[in-house]
């Protein structure tokens, strides 16, 4: 079984994690234009080579980021949301819009 | 006359017919129609597009060989039973077009049709396969809901218990189901092909596609750069990739889809017999072997290894249902890319660039609709307009959120 490091409960079965998709910045849902939106739900780079990804190890409902190489299936590094989200996301809607 | 033999055959009056381009053929300036992959889908649109519109100056390029790619990493199973009426519109006709495609080359793609049948292992499918065979029906589908006394007539070797962990409730019983060589089937329209003018390039890989004013003029390849008139890319398991060449993002992850066969027994299984609930599809080819199939893997990768954990999980489902397989060893085992849509179904037809035409998002169900993706992306590129048949399921759809949901008809687990 492939192990994979979660940076909150250590080394573990990679089938206690989940795959959470990429990691991409969300456009501003009050500003972006339909096509947009539809690009950022149903659309993904999907790359051949070193992707930044989120992952969730489902027994402790933790999500976090991961680096990992889709051509030779290694793990190259795992780490904390906070290292790239340093400050609270909003998706509440803007008032009046 | 052993020497006589060996002579005759390294000599170059050899009388073998030369099915394919020969490979010392160089690239040539430029050509009608690029094709890039000449697996299933890219031989099939050079046949129809030679034999029926009458472009024969095409070039069906390919990073590697001939029906090398998914063509040959597929379990082979054609079938039409889908859930959403353009699915089923659309695989029905391929799978008639199937019927008589042995005819149509002059050369055996040993089609042999077996029927398929689906397991119902819970009131929630059965429900379901009632609506796919009502659906199936009314769009001209063999398809049938049956009880548990015709699936043990249909296929006695079935582990049927009453209490068993997954009991088997009903079956949804398509006759039309078949299978075929998939190999042949690439052979057979790349050497119509090829027979009518179509040049087949061989470990020609393309590095770029050249772009203006919004319009594709070229591809640059390993082996230099040529100019066309358009474009057709059918890669199926690196459709993401490709297609970023040409600037196109789309909506597909990459997922290795992991098979096996065992060793060759005598023929005791009839039908494809496929269980979404336990995650398995088994088949019995005419070689006698067990094709055991079925299992994404959990996350995407652009990598074929296969997995333990996979090939487990795999041997666990076809025990629950053939426990006489336990003493079966495993000959084989390999995974092919599959691109996977969000809807589950695959996305054909015009794109952002100019003449640049999509053949992509094949996941699971790329075999089956080789002959009528064939025909239909051939009637594209000569027409420049979507035939009906494949309107739907144009890369627009996502914009206007029609997507064709048949997550439910995929006998794959995912």
């Amino acid at each position: 079984m492939k192990i994979l490091n979660c940076p909150l409960n250590g080394p573990r079965n990679i089938s206690e994690f989940i795959y959470g998709g990429e990691l991409h910045e969300m456009p501003d849902p009050n500003r972006c234009d339909s096509r947009e939106w539809v690009e950022h739900v149903y659309f993904h780079e999907n790359a051949a080579g070193i992707v930044r990804e989120w992952w969730c190890h489902s027994a402790t409902s933790y999500w976090f980021l991961a680096e990992r190489n889709t051509i030779t299936d290694e793990i190259i590094r795992t780490f904390p949301a906070s290292e790239v989200f340093n400050q609270r996301v909003e998706f509440t809607a803007v008032e009046g819009e | 006359m052993p020497f006589g033999l060996l002579k005759y055959g390294l000599s170059k009056d050899y009388p073998a017919q030369h099915h394919f381009t020969p490979s010392s053929t160089e690239l040539k300036k430029h050509y009608d129609v690029v094709i890039i992959g000449a697996g299933g889908h890219g031989a099939a649109c050079a046949y129809y597009l030679s034999k029926y519109h009458g472009v024969k100056n095409i070039a069906v390029l390919d990073k590697g060989y001939l029906g090398g790619g998914n063509t040959a990493r597929n379990t082979a199973v054609i079938r039409s039973n889908y859930l959403t009426e353009e699915g089923v519109s659309f695989y029905r006709d391929s799978v008639k077009l199937y019927q008589n495609l042995s005819n149509e080359f002059g050369y055996n793609i040993m089609m042999e049709n077996r029927g398929q049948l689906t397991l119902a292992h819970s009131d929630a499918a059965v429900r379901s396969f009632r609506w796919r065979a009502e659906v199936n029906q009314h769009l001209g589908v063999r398809s049938e809901l049956v009880d548990r006394q015709t699936i043990r007539e249909l296929v006695p070797n079935l582990n049927m218990p009453e209490d068993g962990r997954y009991p088997i409730m009903a079956g949804l019983w398509h006759a039309d189901g078949a299978t075929a060589r998939h190999d042949a089937v690439a052979w057979g329209y790349m050497k119509g092909a090829c027979e009518r003018g179509v040049e087949l390039h061989q470990l020609t890989e393309v590095e770029d596609v050249l772009i203006s004013n919004g319009r594709v003029t070229g591809v640059k390849t390993n082996r230099g750069t040529i100019n066309c008139g358009s474009v057709v890319q059918a890669v199926a398991g690196t459709s993401s990739v490709v297609a970023k060449m040409a600037g196109i993002k789309l909506p597909v992850h990459s997922f290795p889809l992991q098979a096996m066969v065992t060793q060759p027994y005598k023929p005791l299984l009839t039908p494809h017999v496929s269980s979404p609930h336990v995650h398995v599809y088994v088949h019995q080819t005419s070689r006698g072997e067990f094709v055991i199939g079925g299992g994404s893997d959990p996350y995407p990768l652009y990598n074929t290894r296969s997995t333990l954990d996979m090939k487990e999980s795999l041997a666990a489902a076809a025990l629950e249902l053939f426990p006489f397989l336990s003493q079966a060893r495993l000959m084989r085992q390999w995974a092919g890319i599959t691109d996977m849509t969000p809807d589950y179904s695959p996305i054909m037809g015009l794109s952002p660039v100019e003449n640049y035409y999509l053949d992509a998002g094949w996941g699971t169900w790329g075999f089956k609709a080789t002959p009528i993706c064939g025909q239909t992306m051939a009637e594209l590129v000569a027409t420049g307009k979507p035939p009906e048949l494949i309107k739907p399921f144009e890369l627009e759809r996502f914009y206007r959120h029609q997507q064709i949901n048949e997550a439910g008809a995929t006998a794959a687990s995912h």
